[in-house]
């Protein structure tokens, strides 16, 4: 019995020990064997990276520069020299290749070389030349340029081409101010031919810059070369179709899901992925389709899907498909651009992009991620279930972004011209360039011009997207007698939202005296003669011109009110129309009591200060100097200008419908000279002939109607007066 | 475990027959054993905790204890980096794969420290604290995985970081011998400070074959726009010094330069800028009374003068961060983290994530050669503007500078919006700091667009039983010229609706829908049946809106989609005694509200009242079967920062012979619980969206003397 507990005991004994042994004693081999291991040459595939806990010397930042001795190195401005014979030819950058003294010496000026007789020149080119042109940057005077464009067609520099330049080389060589290229820019559409299509434009460009159709990311030079939209030569010169998105559909699907229509190339360069669509296409929602029929000899290449494909491609209507798809497949062709970038992005059909190494147009300001999908060829497959996966916010969205950007900087001629002559002007610019929320967001790049400040707040466009508040700046060009002058000043005082009051004093007469001056609780400055209103912070201009002295206190504080809800439209009183004259084939405009209006007229109106700047620079010297010999109609090209930018109508507030009526009754010695030429019936023709100049001008009618006018909540309803916050306005 | 057990249950009637010499032999035995199982499973366990108490012993072993790899001269050297590598052609995204949550994967090799053959290692400094915090912040993070087959992207644990602390032609063959190296693909390298006397060049000089680099001072010429990442040169004082957030304003000095390094040629025409501008510029030097070491990086002087760094940046406006040998310094970090804003002179530099960031909104980037204009530059840009850019700065810094994890973890967002474009952050989120989220709205119908008037509207009429009252409705509405269709929301379970010939015979379609649950949201359901954009949102009983008024309401909304346009206004106000906010039905000069029991919005926002309204409003407004019409009100504003319009004059929708029926409006109680919904959707929000205008929508004729049938809306309605 003793012995058997004994071996009982010892036997619970050797349990323990061997416990004791697996807890603590087979760990040490164990993690001797996983030492051992990592000593091997090379680490296992699926050994894992562990945290180091000891790493404690710093990588020295600080230490380091202090140790570079700062005089060792050569000197920064040798340096700076250097670079620019360092970087040259395909390592081009504005720094190493451009003069910019040039530019700092005449501003931004851009020079087109005369057109050489005989030379052949397409249609497309001569559109760039005469937006370059028609734009504010342009100078005749090769000396006061700073940029400079060829009078020689280089668009298409495809040899097979009937728009092809022969001789090219000798002859941009021979150029008299060529220099080497420098300060020169060069458009191109195609280049290269069959059957490699490389990038090169069969001439050497030297420092010039490239603004090209197709480029690849190997050849793009960044912030040097800029990579342009390929647009076929009916492309409108300017004005340009809207975007095809008149309303949105909730949930924002269109019939088809992914869409694509086009020559399927058998053999050679970018065939790959055009031979593959097939197995994407599923002829339901996902509809890819292409032909072999193209080029003389298809016959010879056609292969066993070629039959089928082609009796596919004819049973669809491209356009029926454009239109009715959520999103449009942009394969690389031949080259790595296609029209159908920009045929997507106007029927707001989202692109798309499955062609590996294409810097996008105008990339550099662009944010193509809110308005295209990016693919990757070689991911061809997964394209359905990519675009599938995207949500439907997401989609709205990229749908809008399509639309801003195919009109703010592709849908035309003059749009692509001008959005390339300003980025390199932003290039110029440096600090003062714009930044990539004026570029990428309403109303774009071209129409926020960086030149009036650099800070967002100063424009009428970002206040909802900054959460920026405005506060109220007063302009009254005067002409004569100060009486009424000193009523409009009170009464503009007394405003809550007046800051200051600017008086431009454009009068023969002196101005009157301090002391006759109304006490004002803000201060009022007087600016001489027919200067130009220097910029300050507070962005509501309220314009009063002469004639509309009599505009009363309340009606200019509920203009206000309005005005900050809509700070990017024209808020005034008196509206008119304009209307299309089909008998006559153009525009009409009626001051007639309609039941729309499209305009209000800029004697008292409230616009943002930013549009005086807008009119002042954007505007084309002609336009201008037609509206001040005939001093007339510079309220129409005001409301041409505000709804080209905004889009909308114009804010007409209160019944008011013209000057003149209540303001003889009211101001006896009011001047008759100026009231009367609202009479006149050569007012009225001139008015006529200005909004078909100007219609002219923008390419299109911005104008847009509306229908309604805003008034004060309680306006003429039957509660008691003393309710009302703007019971005068009633009265009025 | 079982012996033991069964052993101690019979313990107590063995132990005291045994002898006790043996008993002592036995308990001592057992003491043993047990202190021995204690003692090891405290060795166990205790080793663990030593290392997170950052003992330095440990912590030298367990980096020096790295398994060591000795390197063959013959070794393979990868070629140089290639220049035209882009992510098409030298990034293998077949490693990445299509992934639902759109995230690539990254691996970290196991540490490794590398010798040549005389055992001479190849990097002075070995793993870096800051690059150890680099793999740390990565193996914490989403992107992070530890299998080697399912990664897209490889991160060497080799610290290349510092170039001047590498022997390169050995790390280049260090990482040649990673086992996936495979020509580089999809593997990056983080350099921080790139080239070597003489010329500095501005990547890392380290053969790498493809490995994309993300590197701080990139030039031009040496990034690969859209392969490599530009990246911030970390500054240890990050870390070490706390900088409080300064209130943006103006400054005790408008500029401030503090580094130390900066070239002869530089510093005399610093020095003149300070004879011309006296003491708007403050132009310090390092101090020569102070010993190199740790506190001379904290110190810097001017004419014997001591200042504290980084402490004195936030005492200037702006503050100049000069190219030095290097184009990327780490006084830039230093700069934004006190709020400073940077001016950069730094001659084709590749700015720290610049193709993410808008440095434009951060700072002043001016060529070195107009560094004696750069006062009058800088004077000229608007003092708002400089305050806008002292806050960016400095949120530049806390999101994408402020320690080593922020630059790893940045540069991999970047590589993972490459390969997933369509789900890569938009310029709002990296651009936005959340000041600025808050205030601004960004609204999902931007457009300015006018739609066309041709498709017309849906009505939806929400009723239960009030089948007499709901057909004059739908015979009013029949009316009005722009009516596409009309939806009957029949809300009532019990009851069936009537039969389709009792209905009133009108000229456009009409759908009705069975409800499951008698719910308020019921109206706000975004039904297929409702084709068009426009939707009018009516009540059962409202017949008093002329055919006028609704159509002169749809072609106010057509100017103003993404608003509410209704007839009666109502307003919020604050309760300054009770400290809350009021609803307010008085006829007020003041709109922020529009009843919704007609109203026309766009089909939108129904989608986003049923799906995307946030916390339980929904829910609540069903519970109480009320303010379903404020939660509109609020979710609209919310997101477009705009105020709804109300037209007409319409201020009620009760008309005389209709006084008592009315269910839900009218009484005190009412009110109150409507004021409850106004404060309990404002937290819920967690702001008041709402938007006060003084402003209503009429005709343009409207009250004019004018004949009245001339005017399109000749018959608006009365209060």
């Amino acid at each position: 019995m003793q012995a058997k507990k004994r071996y009982l005991v010892l036997f619970f004994a050797g349990v323990c020990l061997l416990l004791l042994f697996c807890f603590g004693g087979i760990h040490v081999p164990l993690s001797r064997r996983g030492l051992s291991r990592r000593h091997a040459r090379t680490p296992h595939p699926g050994a894992q990276w562990r945290r180091s806990p000891g790493a404690v010397q710093p990588y020295s930042a600080c230490e380091q520069d202090r140790n570079d001795d700062a005089n060792d190195h050569i000197s920064p401005r040798q340096k700076r020299d250097a670079i620019a014979g360092l970087f040259s030819g395909k390592h081009c950058r504005m720094e190493s290749c451009f003069d910019f003294s040039l530019c700092e010496r005449n501003g931004y000026k851009v020079y087109i070389y005369p057109h050489q007789k005989g030379e052949k020149m397409s249609e497309s080119y001569q559109n760039i030349l005469l937006s370059i042109e028609g734009s504010r940057f342009f100078t005749p005077d090769p000396d006061r340029a700073c940029l400079f464009v060829l009078g020689l067609d280089t668009l298409d520099r495809d040899q097979l081409s009937p728009h092809y330049v022969h001789n090219l080389k000798a002859k941009v060589q021979s150029l008299p101010l060529w220099n080497d290229g420098k300060n020169h820019i060069i458009f191109n559409l195609y280049s290269g031919t069959w059957p490699d299509y490389t990038e090169d434009l069969g001439f050497d460009i030297g420092l010039a810059m490239l603004a090209k159709a197709s480029i690849s990311t190997e050849k793009f030079r960044p912030r040097f070369d800029i990579s342009i939209p390929l647009f076929s030569k009916e492309h409108p010169r300017t004005g340009g179709e809207r975007g095809y998105l008149k309303h949105h559909t909730i949930p924002p699907f269109r019939k088809y899901l992914l869409v694509f229509k086009g020559k399927r190339y058998l053999t050679g360069i970018g065939s790959g992925t055009r031979n593959a669509l097939y197995h994407v296409h599923n002829a339901e929602d996902v509809v890819l389709l292409t032909t072999c029929k193209h080029g003389k000899d298809w016959q010879k290449h056609k292969d066993a899907r070629c039959d089928k494909d082609n009796a596919d491609y004819d049973k669809y209507d491209y356009r029926e498909m454009l239109y009715n798809s959520t999103f449009c497949l942009v394969p690389r062709g031949r080259r790595l651009g296609s029209f159908r970038f920009l045929e997507a992005l106007q029927a707001a059909c989202v692109p798309v992009i499955l062609s590996n190494g294409w810097e996008l147009p105008f990339s550099e300001i662009i944010d193509w991620n809110t308005a295209a999908v990016i693919g990757d060829e070689r991911l061809l497959l997964q394209v359905p279930s990519t675009v599938r996966s995207i949500h439907q916010d997401k989609i709205l969205s990229l749908r809008q972004h399509t639309q801003f950007l195919w009109e703010a900087y592709f849908n035309s001629v003059e749009k692509i011209v001008l959005t390339t002559l300003e980025i390199i002007q932003d290039r110029l610019l440096q600090h003062n360039a714009r930044s990539n929320l004026m570029w990428n967001s309403l109303p774009g790049g071209l129409f926020a011009l960086p030149q009036y400040s650099t800070y967002l707040g100063d424009f009428p466009f970002y206040y909802a997207k900054l959460g920026f508040t405005a506060v109220i700046h007063v302009v009254t060009p005067l002409v004569s007698q100060s009486q009424p002058i000193m009523k409009l000043l009170a009464a503009l005082a007394k405003s809550q939202y007046c800051a200051q009051v600017i008086l431009v004093w454009n009068c023969d007469k002196p101005f009157p005296a301090k002391h006759r001056w109304p006490v004002t609780s803000v201060p009022v400055f007087v600016i001489e003669g027919e200067s130009q209103v220097n910029p300050h912070p507070n962005p509501a201009l309220l314009r009063c011109d002469y004639c509309s002295i009599y505009i009363v206190s309340v009606e200019v504080e509920f203009a206000f009110t309005v005005w900050r809800s809509f700070p990017d439209r024209i808020v005034g009183y008196p509206a008119r129309s304009h209307f299309w004259d089909s008998n006559k084939e153009r525009w009409g405009y009626t001051s007639k009591w309609t039941n729309d209006y499209s305009m209000v007229l800029t004697g008292a109106a409230i616009y943002h200060k930013y549009y005086h700047y807008l009119y002042t620079t954007y505007l084309p010297a002609s336009l201008k100097t037609m509206v001040n010999q005939m001093s007339n109609c510079e309220d129409i090209l005001m409301n041409f200008l505000v709804s080209s930018v905004s889009k909308m109508p114009p804010i007409k507030v209160t019944q008011k419908k013209q000057y003149k009526e209540t303001m003889m009754a009211q101001v006896s010695d009011a001047p008759h000279s100026r009231a009367s030429r609202w009479a006149d019936p050569d007012h009225f023709a001139q008015r006529q002939t200005c909004m078909n100049k100007f219609a002219n001008w923008f390419g299109t009618m911005p104008l847009v109607h509306s229908q309604m006018r805003l008034d004060p909540v309680l306006f003429k309803d039957q509660v008691s007066i003393l309710r009302k916050k703007y019971r005068d306005i009633e009265r009025v | 475990m079982y012996a033991s057990g069964k052993y101690s249950s019979r313990g107590p009637a063995l132990i005291p027959r045994m002898k006790t010499k043996h008993r002592i032999y036995y308990i001592t035995l057992f003491s043993v054993v047990l202190f021995g199982l204690i003692a090891t499973g405290m060795f166990q366990f205790w080793p663990h905790s030593i290392e997170s108490t950052a003992d330095w012993t440990v912590d030298k072993r367990s980096v020096h204890d790295a398994p060591l790899m000795r390197l063959q001269v013959s070794s393979p050297i990868p070629e140089r980096g290639d220049l035209s590598c882009r992510m098409h052609t030298c990034f293998d995204v077949y490693r990445c794969g299509y992934n639902p949550k759109n995230r690539i994967k990254v691996y970290i090799y196991p540490l490794q420290r590398f010798v040549d053959e005389l055992g001479v290692p190849i990097s002075s400094t070995g793993l870096s604290r800051e690059y150890n915090d680099l793999l740390s912040a990565i193996s914490d993070s989403d992107f992070y995985t530890d299998d080697v087959n399912r990664a897209c992207l490889f991160v060497p644990s080799t610290d290349v970081l510092n170039q001047n602390s590498l022997r390169i032609r050995e790390t280049a063959q260090a990482l040649a011998m990673l086992p996936r190296w495979n020509k580089g693909m999809n593997h990056l390298l983080f350099n921080m400070l790139p080239g070597g006397p003489p010329d500095y060049n501005t990547a890392l000089d380290v053969p790498r074959d493809r490995a994309l680099l993300a590197g701080g001072g990139f030039s031009t010429w040496t990034y690969r726009q859209g392969y490599d990442v530009s990246i911030p040169v970390y500054s240890p004082l990050s870390a070490d010094v706390e900088l409080p957030e300064r209130q943006p304003g103006p400054r005790r000095y408008f500029i401030l330069s503090s580094q130390t390094a900066i070239h002869r040629e530089y510093r005399a025409e610093l020095e003149r800028l300070k004879e011309e501008n006296g003491e708007a510029l403050l132009l310090l030097d390092k101090c020569s009374n102070l010993s190199h070491g740790a506190a001379s990086a904290r110190k810097r002087c001017y004419k014997g003068q001591v200042y504290d760094y980084p402490q004195i940046l936030q005492e200037s406006s702006f503050c100049v961060v000069l190219r030095g040998a290097r184009l990327g310094q780490a006084a830039l970090s230093d700069v934004l983290q006190a709020g400073c804003v940077p001016v950069i002179l730094a001659d084709s530099y590749i700015l720290p994530f610049s193709e993410v960031l808008d440095w434009k909104r951060a700072s002043v980037v001016i060529p070195e050669e107009k560094l004696s204009e750069m006062y009058t530059i800088l004077k000229s840009i608007p003092h708002r503007q400089v305050e806008e850019m002292q806050r960016q700065a400095r949120w530049f810094w806390e999101a994408y500078f402020s320690s080593m994890k922020a630059i790893g973890l940045t540069t991999l967002q970047i590589i993972n919006d490459r390969i997933y474009p369509y789900a890569a952050q938009t310029y709002e989120q990296w651009n936005n700091p959340t000041v600025v989220k808050w205030s601004s709205v960004n609204s999902p119908l931007f457009l300015p667009l006018i739609p066309p008037r041709a498709p017309g509207f849906t009505a939806v009429v929400l009723t239960y039983d009030r089948v007499d009252s709901l057909f004059r409705v739908i015979t009013e509405i029949s009316k009005v010229p722009s009516l596409a269709k009309l939806l009957v929301v029949w809300n009532n379970q019990n009851k069936s609706p009537p039969e389709e010939s009792l209905w009133p015979k009108v000229g456009v379609p009409l759908k009705v829908v069975r409800t499951k649950e008698n719910k308020l949201s019921n109206r706000f359901f975004p039904y297929d049946e409702i084709e068009t954009e426009a939707v009018l949102a009516i009540d059962d009983d409202i017949i008093m809106l002329t055919s006028d008024e609704l159509q002169f309401g749809y072609e106010v909304w057509r100017e103003f989609p993404d608003r509410l346009v209704g007839y009666p206004g109502r307003l919020h106000l604050w309760d300054h005694e009770m400290g809350k906010w009021k609803y307010e039905s008085e006829w007020t000069n003041e709109v922020s509200m529009v009843l919704t029991g007609a109203a026309f919005y766009h089909k939108y926002f129904n989608y986003l009242y049923t799906y995307k309204m946030p916390g339980d409003i929904k829910n609540w407004v069903d519970a109480h079967m009320n303010c379903e019409d404020i939660a509109m009100n609020f979710l609209v504003a919310n997101i477009t920062g705009k105020a709804p319009i109300k037209v007409t004059p319409r201020k009620k929708f009760k008309c005389p012979e209709c006084t008592a029926i009315d269910g839900l409006s009218l009484d005190q109680t009412h009110m109150v619980e409507r004021s409850e919904c106004i404060n309990k959707f404002a937290s819920v929000f967690g702001t008041m969206p709402l938007k006060v205008v003084e402003h209503r929508a009429d005709p343009v004729l409207y009250k004019d003397d004018f004949p009245e049938k001339l005017k399109s809306f000749p018959n608006i309605g009365s209060l």
